[in-house]
């Protein structure tokens, strides 16, 4: 197998494992079942919303927005299932959440592909309303007693079992969730025309225009489909936590396109795999995990964030800033 | 001939803004036919382009095509009859492969949700075999050369079932091999029965390829004759509407210390063993296809490109130049190809255009800014180059294309420069603006400025230049005296 | 990053290195002043009694230096069609740096000479943090090609990081009462806040307008390759830009640490969307190369007079934020429209 050292890939897989091996020598219970099946089961909100996010990306622009829309809609989801006493089973209360996500990100979609105002600043605009009309007039109280058909979900367990120490293990069937966004995502990415466009319009939107690909409405379906992930994801965080917290969730932001951006997607469009997101997502999970085994303090956490976006894009942007100097 | 045209255009015209870009144009295209569209920049071509893509529409006129009358046609509507515009930007997407990019149209038009990757490698592998070009399918476009992302984007036309394919100046960035190639696939286009509109100013190629060649000067058809009847010299007569006689350039001494020396330049892959002097007050020019390093040479000149061996005196004083800073700091201004992406700032005033080239000189302690007078040395540039601009303070793309060009020369100008490298100086200008940057030219030559003029006009550098240095893939294979030379002989030189 | 938008055709109008007698006649301008007119009198007609009284019009004197220094900080890196997202997180760790100086160096209770030492002190020491962050960014982006959306999203986690880690998390407290004077006192009646905020407005204005820096500043913004071709050394403008942002979001630090007789990693979260909704509302273009401090100052205006009527209706912070979102998207689409698309 051909090793690719200029891709983002390689690079972040070569520090995840480099970590992996750092943290089980410093503590070998690290390398467990335990430990693999705590991280999938804390990839699992994450990763929905790095798959989103790099849908954006991959079109050339970005969202800031989905954890308000995320937070959104699974404190309101789960209000309006308390307030009229229904019991709805787990897919319903998705269904709506879902629902939700996708009208909060046509909102989106009306100034972007609409108004065709830039993507960072229409995000970060509509970030701040969603989460101050949220909190306003939806509501602002924790939301302890989630409705049963959520708390059904959070014990629907996918593999579950004890290793030989005593130690149990499970994964929700939550993560099947993300298996399938993964999935489908791949599938729009790579097997349709849409996730084609996608790519296209990412590449060079002028020449998109020029050969009649329906920019606006490839737009449209791009913020409409994050906003259904987030949806997705921010009903799962309720149901997994079992408690519906219209503060949470807002914040990781950041965390996330750091997983995205890792694995290779570019701010500028065009570029950007599955694989590469999860390769970030990876180190990302690992580093907000279980840095504290590296017996770095939990309140490292950001700056080792942080110093890794800088690593992670300013190498690529550097040789890239530097081959184009030398081509003059 | 009583057969019906595939594409017949009616007294087509079109302004903007008060100016008219086409008047009463008509001509016709004939299957299989290939027709030059021959005009200087400015001359109404690309208004043309655009109507019959449909991006335009006519104010008056209509479009016919295969007998079936448009007054006004849209991108759609023209594709679906089979007219494909290959811009020269190409319009690929770089991201994509060669497959996707040859495909994509395809792949739209067909309705299909999913993608077919089998049926679209197999249309790709078909169309470019059709034009006999092999590239393969999985490179991503944007590690092609130039000359190969045109003929992907051929390919992409001729995927649509073009019956007419519109090249605009589809060989400014090719080299002459490349050209042959180019010209060999417009004639197998032909013999498939899809007629060619070849749009350009360049003489040599149009009589290669084209059986009828219209001529338009100032948005109207001054010509329109089989290939035949036309020769190089006629051809220029009619796009300009002038014999060049002769060379305005004032004389130098030519026993001077050289202003410029550069000995043995090279860059891997790009430039060998460039050497040559100029002396103050010499107009040199340079001429050569792309690909022949006249445009690296150039940049390396002004530091935008770093070169690996040799070096370049000027004044007798070596330089270093790690960057542009360094060239303008040094002396050496540069007007570069692009007017509108690399001269200019669109948006900004006319006078801070000028004045941006002169911060240092007018900056007092504390680096505050000699405002009064930094607006004051800008106005007395426009006027000194007659730049017709009443407002100065008038966004510069306000200015038409001749007046732009002159606010670029006023930026450089004020600096005093020891050289100036001119990079296509008149593309894109219209007639009368372009004989007073040749006055400036000769000015600046008067003044004992070292000019360097890179251009494809060759009347151009042989009404302005004193020598014409000819470069051929990296190299200065020929120099010419100018005097001692005519346009013929020049596009032999350069074809050989 | 989204290539589609296109800038705003003629305004907010080219401001001329020659001002033009007639420019604050300037169409942009005058809406933006009528705008924040009508806000007054809104907000005023709401409740006179309250509004209208100079302890209200004091405290508003107070309010708004804090997020308008900020604003200057985002409307520098702006200019040169950037960003700096990091400006709080830099304001944070240089007022947590001067906070813990001035707590373990002098303490509440120090007085006289010492006291005004140490704050003195800890003020350099803040600005000095603030240079550092923005050469940090500057140097980023300038040398290895990260685009300012990315360097400053990492930096301003690495700068609260930071913050947070030497922090714990917690408020540093305890500082000398003279430092109380810098976020709160008055010299002649006016504000030190105010004074500290009209000092770095003026500067930021001198820059822009009458200083090269300023000028490159503005042509980079516009175009940043005729910039190169124009001989203009990218670098230098791109890191004394941030530098300049930085420096001034360390003093921005300042003044709302002096305010909250506190120090801690996360104040101000709030503050880069509403820096960012001013320099959009004042007129600066996003994309760079157009803004004026007057447009700057109106939009801080406007917001401030927003903010406290807004606080006298009780209106919670949760509601600001929507109202401050939609603001953003409402001024975003107003001046889109307003000067149609750019044609290519």
């Amino acid at each position: 197998m051909k090793i690719d050292w200029t891709r983002n890939e390689t690079l972040v897989f070569l520090v995840v494992v480099a970590f992996c091996i750092l943290t089980t020598v410093v503590d070998p219970a690290f390398f467990s079942l335990p430990t693999l099946f705590d991280l999938l089961r804390n990839s699992i909100v994450t990763g929905i919303f790095a798959i989103g996010v790099l849908v954006v990306l991959v079109s050339g622009g970005i969202d800031v927005s989905f954890t308000a829309i995320a937070a959104f809609a699974m404190y309101s989801t789960t209000l309006a299932l308390k307030n009229l006493g229904l019991d709805v089973p787990w897919y319903g209360a998705f269904a709506l959440s879902i629902l939700i996500g996708t009208g909060l990100g046509l909102v989106n979609a009306i100034f972007i592909a609409g108004f065709r105002l830039p993507t960072l600043i229409v995000t970060l605009g509509t970030l701040s309303a969603v989460r101050g009309f949220l909190l306003t007039f939806v509501g602002s109280q924790l939301i302890s007693n989630v409705p049963p058909g959520m708390r059904e979900f959070s014990q629907l367990i996918l593999f579950r079992g004890t290793t030989a120490e005593g130690y149990f293990y499970s994964l929700p069937w939550a993560f099947a969730a993300l298996v399938l966004v993964v999935a489908g995502t791949w599938f729009l990415l790579y097997r349709t025309l849409l996730g084609r466009k996608i790519f296209a319009i990412g590449g060079s939107e002028e020449s998109a225009r020029r050969i009649g690909i329906g920019v606006r409405g490839v737009q449209v379906f791009i913020y409409a489909y994050v906003g259904a992930l987030s949806g997705l994801a921010g009903i799962i965080h309720a149901s997994l936590a079992r408690v519906a917290n219209p503060f949470d969730l807002v914040g990781l932001e950041l965390s996330v396109i750091a997983a995205v951006v890792l694995g290779g997607a570019r701010l500028t469009g065009g570029y950007g795999t599955i694989t590469g997101t999860l390769l970030g997502l990876a180190l990302i999970v690992l580093v907000s995990n279980s840095l504290i085994l590296l017996g770095i303090p939990s309140t490292w956490q950001s700056v080792v964030i942080g110093a890794l976006i800088l690593l992670g894009t300013g190498l690529p942007a550097f040789q890239a800033k530097r081959a184009a100097l030398r081509a003059g | 001939m009583t057969e019906t045209p595939f594409v017949r255009l009616d007294a087509v015209s079109k302004s903007f803004a008060g100016v008219q870009a086409l008047n009463g144009v008509s001509f016709s295209i004939a299957a299989g036919q290939a027709v030059c569209l021959a005009g200087e920049n400015g001359s109404g071509k690309s208004t043309l382009i655009k109507i019959l893509a449909g991006v335009e529409k006519p104010d008056s006129g209509h479009v016919a095509i295969n007998g079936e009358i448009f007054n006004a046609l849209n991108p759609r509507t023209s594709v679906a009859r089979g007219i494909q515009v290959i811009f020269q930007d190409f319009s690929l997407f770089p991201n994509l492969t060669v497959a996707e990019n040859i495909a994509f149209s395809a792949e739209l038009a067909s309705g299909d949700k999913l993608v077919k990757r089998a049926r679209a490698r197999a249309l790709a592998q078909s169309v470019l075999e059709r034009i006999a070009v092999d590239i393969p399918l999985d490179t991503r476009v944007e590690t092609l050369a130039v000359a190969d992302k045109q003929l992907v984007a051929i390919a992409r036309a001729l995927a649509l079932d073009a019956r007419l394919v519109i090249m605009d100046e589809p060989t400014t960035a090719l080299t002459e091999r490349e050209v042959q190639s180019l010209l060999a696939i417009i004639r197998r286009l032909k013999a498939a029965g899809v007629a060619v509109l070849f749009v350009s100013h360049k003489l040599a190629e149009i009589f290669e390829v084209c059986e009828k060649i219209v001529v338009i000067r100032n948005g109207a058809v001054v010509s329109d004759a089989p290939a035949a009847e036309f020769d190089i010299d006629s051809l220029a007569y009619q796009m300009t509407g002038r014999h060049f006689t002769g060379s305005v350039a004032a004389p130098f001494d030519a026993a001077a210390q050289p202003v410029l020396e550069v000995d043995g330049l090279g860059r891997d892959g790009t430039l060998h063993d460039i050497s040559f002097s100029l002396r103050p007050g010499e107009v040199l020019g340079i001429a050569g296809l792309l690909g022949s390093g006249r445009t690296e040479l150039a940049k390396a000149l002004f530091g935008l490109l770093p070169v690996d061996r040799g070096t370049i005196r000027l004044d007798g004083r070596p330089l270093a130049l790690r960057g542009p800073v360094d060239a303008v700091e040094a002396g050496i201004g540069y007007v570069p190809e692009d007017r509108l992406t690399e001269g200019l700032f669109l948006t900004q005033s006319i006078l801070r255009n000028i004045a941006i080239g002169r911060l240092d000189a007018f900056s007092r302690s504390l680096g505050r800014l000699d405002r009064s007078g930094l607006r004051a040395e800008a106005r007395d540039w426009l006027g000194r180059l007659k730049v017709a601009a009443p407002d100065p303070d008038a966004p510069v793309k306000s200015l038409s294309g001749g007046n732009q060009q002159r606010v670029v020369l006023a930026r450089w100008l004020a600096g005093n420069p020891r050289i100036l490298i001119l990079n296509g100086p008149t593309v894109g200008v219209d007639i009368g603006s372009k004989t007073d940057i040749h006055g400036i030219i000769a000015d600046l030559s008067a003044e004992k400025l070292g000019v360097i003029v890179i251009s494809d006009d060759l009347p151009e550098l042989i009404a302005c230049c004193h020598r014409i240095l000819i470069m051929k893939a990296g190299r200065i294979a020929q120099e010419t005296v100018s005097g001692e030379t005519s346009e013929r002989e020049l596009t032999m030189k350069l074809a050989s | 990053m989204d290539q589609d938008m296109e800038k705003p055709a003629a305004a907010p109008r080219p401001a001329s290195l020659f001002r033009r007698r007639d420019a604050l006649l300037s169409s942009a301008m005058t809406r933006l002043f009528l705008l924040t007119l009508l806000i007054f009198v809104v907000m005023a007609a709401l409740d006179p009694s309250r509004f209208l009284t100079l302890g209200n019009f004091s405290s508003m004197a107070f309010q708004f230096p804090e997020f308008a220094i900020l604003s200057l900080a985002m409307m520098l890196s702006m200019m040169t069609g950037g960003i700096d997202l990091s400006i709080v997180g830099i304001s944070n760790l240089s007022a947590v740096v001067a906070a813990l100086l001035l707590s373990s160096l002098a303490g509440p209770d120090a007085t006289g000479l010492a006291a005004a030492g140490t704050v003195g002190l800890a003020i350099m020491a803040a600005l000095l943090v603030g240079g550092i962050c923005g050469l940090l960014n500057g140097l980023m982006i300038g040398i290895f090609g990260l685009p300012p959306i990315l360097a400053t999203l990492g930096s301003g986690l690495v700068f609260t990081g930071v913050a947070v880690a030497i922090t714990g998390g917690s408020a540093v407290l305890g500082f000398p009462a003279a430092f109380a004077f810098l976020g709160n006192g008055a010299v002649f009646g006016l504000p030190v806040p105010l004074i500290v905020f009209v000092a770095i407005a003026a500067t930021v204005w001198l820059v822009l307008e009458r200083t090269a820096l300023g000028l490159r500043i503005q042509m980079l913004g516009t175009n940043p390759l005729a910039a190169r071709f124009a001989g203009i050394d990218d670098l230098a403008v791109t890191v004394r830009t941030y530098l300049l942002s930085g420096l001034f979001s360390a003093a921005a630090g300042l003044v709302i640490m002096s305010r909250a007789n506190s120090a801690k990693a996360d104040y101000g979260s709030s503050y880069l969307l509403l820096s960012i909704l001013i320099c959009v509302l004042g007129g600066i273009n996003p994309y760079g190369g157009f803004g004026r401090v007057a447009g700057l100052v109106l939009a801080v205006l406007s917001l401030q007079f927003l903010s406290s009527g807004l606080n006298m209706l009780q209106v919670s912070n949760f509601a600001k934020d929507l109202i401050w979102g939609g603001l953003l998207l409402a001024v975003m689409v107003a001046n889109g429209i307003q000067f149609g698309r750019k044609s290519r």
